[in-house]
């Protein structure tokens, strides 16, 4: 029996983390499932002019490689993507990323607003966020976004955090579904993986 | 502040643009677009949708600041420092082996960083007076300030940092002058340069080039849009002329892809093989 409730057909899991989420994230990326399904759209704060290196590190033990889309990319199962560098990301109605070069948000371009607040807007109450250690504000309103459409929220426990600046962002303006470590949100998509192959759980 | 626009009164606002201004933004890819007009309600303080578009509706002179508002215009000098090198090392060099003269087009030219970026280029292969450059852009203020070359001293930092990673012979100060906190670009750099109203998606084809620079502009754009611009930007080619896009732009989605071969995939630069 799992400690989680599932009951709904998730169509993303959209991760933001900014400093000290990394080893987080590489954990995540090598421990679930071989065969994870759902897309995977991951948004971390990166050095602005450096375009490669660090989709190469994530990849390197992630169960498949990460990918930093194009603009217009349709969002497929099966992949995981980050966004690139100097470039918001944002989910667009349709199903596709499109990039933008507008204006930094909280200091930052990739946002993780952005690419939260966008994904909660096409996937309403299908969408997962999922609010890492980090040291500014970004993607609190990007998870209160996901909250209002009826998605779920988890945030990386904060004494686990490096910085819990982030998440305890998000933790005060918006209602926080699961307060877990990175091995318990492994566990949480092992579920929801199990969950959508119609396995009982 | 508001925080969520319907699509219909989006959909009601371009089209009231359309009819009134002459603009379509029918096509714009949503998601920035609807951030863009949420950055016009806050900005101007408007209490809704239906307000700002009494305001363009009746108001005459408002439509150039609202294109100002709408229009992205982030851009760096040198963005992108590998893409510039190439083509100084391999693109130009190539287009002088069977042309005298070199003519381009920077279209969706913004603030103009990218000119100056490309007149400084060809000033350093000394060729600068060779060139033909048209810079266009549909917000006319924004092309007033491409034209001025004054840029905050702030933003030169980075600029300053993009073009030593561009390897240019000198010094980025050696082509400004600093006044009043502001970075006054020198304006010889610009004689070849012809500033141009020009809207991608309502404008015709009006010459032929050896460079199109259009990075960064479609993205803004939804898959229709892009198929219809490109098909512009091809037109507006001379065979093969080169298209450059922006460094996660690509043209594997357009239904004329197959009129371009790929010289640099890193850097995003197309060549056109066919008419």
């Amino acid at each position: 029996m799992s400690k989680f409730k599932y009951d709904i057909a998730f169509k993303a899991v959209v991760i933001g983390g900014s400093a000290g989420s990394f080893q987080g994230i590489t954990r995540m990326l090598s421990e679930i499932p071989d065969d994870f399904e759902i897309p995977i759209i991951m948004c971390l704060h990166r050095l602005k002019h450096v375009r490669n290196g660090f989709v190469e590190a994530l990849s390197l033990k992630s169960i498949r490689p990460v990918v930093e889309p194009y603009d217009k990319e349709p969002i497929k199962k099966n992949k995981i993507y980050l966004a690139p560098s100097n470039y918001h990301m944002s989910v667009e109605l349709g199903n596709t990323f499109s990039l933008s070069t507008e204006d930094m948000i909280n200091n930052s371009r990739p946002a993780i607003d952005v690419t939260l607040s966008t994904a909660a807007y096409v996937y309403k109450s299908k969408c997962v966020g999922i609010l890492l250690s980090g040291a500014n504000k970004d993607g609190a309103l990007g998870m209160k976004r996901i909250k209002d459409r009826g998605g779920v929220t988890i945030i990386q426990d904060p004494t686990e955090c490096m910085i819990a600046t982030m998440p305890e962002a998000a933790m005060a303006i918006t209602e926080i579904d699961h307060v877990l470590d990175v091995q318990n949100i492994i566990s949480y998509l092992k579920g929801l993986n199990k969950y959508l192959k119609g396995i009982k759980v | 502040m508001q925080e969520e626009i319907e699509i219909s009164e989006l959909r009601k606002l371009t089209e009231i643009v359309k009819e009134h201004r002459g603009y379509d933004f029918t096509n714009y890819a949503m998601s920035s677009f609807k951030r863009r007009i949420l950055r016009v309600l806050e900005l101007g303080k408007f209490s809704s949708v239906e307000q700002l578009i009494r305001k363009l509706k009746e108001e005459d002179g408002y439509i150039n600041e609202f294109l100002e508002e709408i229009t992205v215009n982030v851009t760096e000098m040198f963005r992108d420092p590998s893409f510039w090198r190439v083509v100084r090392d391999h693109i130009i060099p190539n287009i002088l082996l069977n042309h005298n003269t070199v003519s381009i087009w920077h279209a969706g030219c913004s603030s103009g960083e990218e000119v100056y970026s490309m007149a400084i280029l060809l000033k350093e292969m000394g060729i600068l007076n060779k060139a033909k450059i048209i810079a266009s852009d549909l917000d006319r203020t924004i092309l007033e300030r491409a034209k001025k070359g004054e840029y905050s001293i702030k933003n030169m930092d980075l600029n300053q940092k993009n073009y030593i990673r561009f390897q240019g012979v000198g010094n980025l100060s050696d082509y400004y002058t600093v006044s009043n906190g502001k970075a006054i670009m020198d304006k010889s750099l610009i004689e070849q340069v012809s500033f141009r109203e020009h809207d991608l998606v309502r404008g015709m084809v009006f010459n032929k080039f050896d460079i199109v620079l259009c990075r960064n502009v479609m993205i803004y754009f939804n898959q229709t849009l892009q198929n219809e611009v490109l098909k512009k930007l091809h037109e507006s080619l001379f065979k093969y002329g080169y298209l450059t896009i922006g460094s996660k732009e690509s043209l594997i989605w357009c239904d004329i892809a197959n009129k371009f071969i790929v010289v640099n995939n890193e850097e995003k630069i197309y060549k056109k093989i066919r008419e």
